[in-house]
């Protein structure tokens, strides 16, 4: 059976039309606060953390009795960093209420990638080769390459941060190759700490 | 940016060429119905600075002209709006030999943006279905 079709009116339709401008205009709001805030949700409080790691690892890696101590240690200590990192962050942005990877989360996150993966790269490459030595330098300047790049969607601390960490890492590649863990410990672990104390501070967390 | 959508691209009551009209949304003709919106806060380029600055203590106007995508010109006419109608402060310096200028929300605009979003929620509810 067909039925003639049901003939809508103005105040039919209004509420639909009503609700999709208000609901466009909540996503506009949405969008334009999360495009236009830092990250603020770096830890400084993980920062801390991150430095003490380092300072221990630096008191492990140069023990010569087992061989491939130094870089294992040091390998590890990378490891729990991140995952301290990454929890410290998640536990931050949980407290405030915002998604981790939304708006300038994701583009800290990509932005920290690249060169992170580039050390990776040369870290296995310098390896294969014998030059060790290189490694700290190398490690300090992406890394520090990184905390610039991601920095830039975060608070000021942290690209200042980084670009402490890359002249640690000009320093360490410049310097006579039994320094190297001296500048890891000045690096990962005292700038770190400094910095995390900073973030801390002004930033919270 | 939804602002820059070509539906939304339509003359408004405040004479603005890039504001779109009360109630203009995809597909709809624009109405500017019964609705009792704060029409200061309502239009697209003054929100966009509204709500940038409700999650920044302050920011520049080149900032805000770059985050919202607009000229210098529209964002000025705007922005002196919601200045003359007390919901931004603005503070002119010099940084150097160049001219900076400031905004920051004041009280007045926070709780006008409160409250326009009480309102958008309170439309969503009052027509779901």
């Amino acid at each position: 059976m067909n039925l003639p079709a049901p003939k809508l009116t103005v105040s039919e339709r209004e509420p639909v039309a009503l609700r999709d401008r208000a609901m466009d205009n909540l996503r506009f709001i949405r969008e334009t606060m999360e495009r236009s805030a830092s990250f603020t949700h770096v830890s400084g409080s993980g920062g801390v953390a991150m430095g003490l790691i380092a300072l221990t690892a630096s008191t492990f890696a140069s023990r010569p009795e087992v061989p491939g101590t130094w870089l294992g240690t040091w390998m590890g200590a990378a490891v729990l960093s991140f995952s301290v990192a990454i929890l410290m962050m998640a536990r931050k942005s949980r407290a405030a209420g915002v998604p981790l990877l939304t708006g300038p989360g994701r583009r800290f996150a990509w932005s920290v990638t690249p060169p992170m993966a580039a050390g990776g790269v040369l870290t296995v490459a310098l390896v294969q080769s014998g030059l060790l030595h290189l490694l700290p330098g190398m490690w300090l300047l992406l890394y520090g390459t990184s905390v610039v790049t991601g920095g830039s969607f975060s608070v000021r601390p942290v690209p200042m941060m980084g670009v402490a960490f890359m002249l640690v890492g000009v320093a360490a590649l410049l310097s006579p190759p039994g320094w190297g863990d001296a500048y890891m410990a000045a690096g990962f672990g005292g700038l770190h700490i400094v910095f995390g104390i900073v973030i801390w501070r002004k930033h919270g967390g | 940016m939804a602002a820059d959508s070509g539906a939304l691209r339509r003359t408004s009551d405040h004479g603005s060429p890039d504001t779109p009209p009360l109630g203009a949304v995809r597909g709809q003709p624009a109405d500017p119905g019964p609705l009792d919106l704060d029409r200061i806060i309502h239009e697209r380029v003054r929100l966009g600075i509204v709500s940038a600055l409700a999650v920044n203590g302050s920011l520049t106007f080149t900032d805000l002209r770059d985050l919202l995508g607009t000229t210098d010109g529209n964002l000025s006419a705007h922005a002196r709006r919601l200045e003359d109608a007390g919901y931004v402060a603005c503070s002119k310096s010099f940084d150097g030999r160049t001219p900076r200028t400031e905004y920051e929300l004041t009280g007045r605009g926070r709780r006008e943006l409160d409250a326009y979003l009480d309102h958008m929620e309170a439309i969503i509810d009052a027509t779901r279905e």
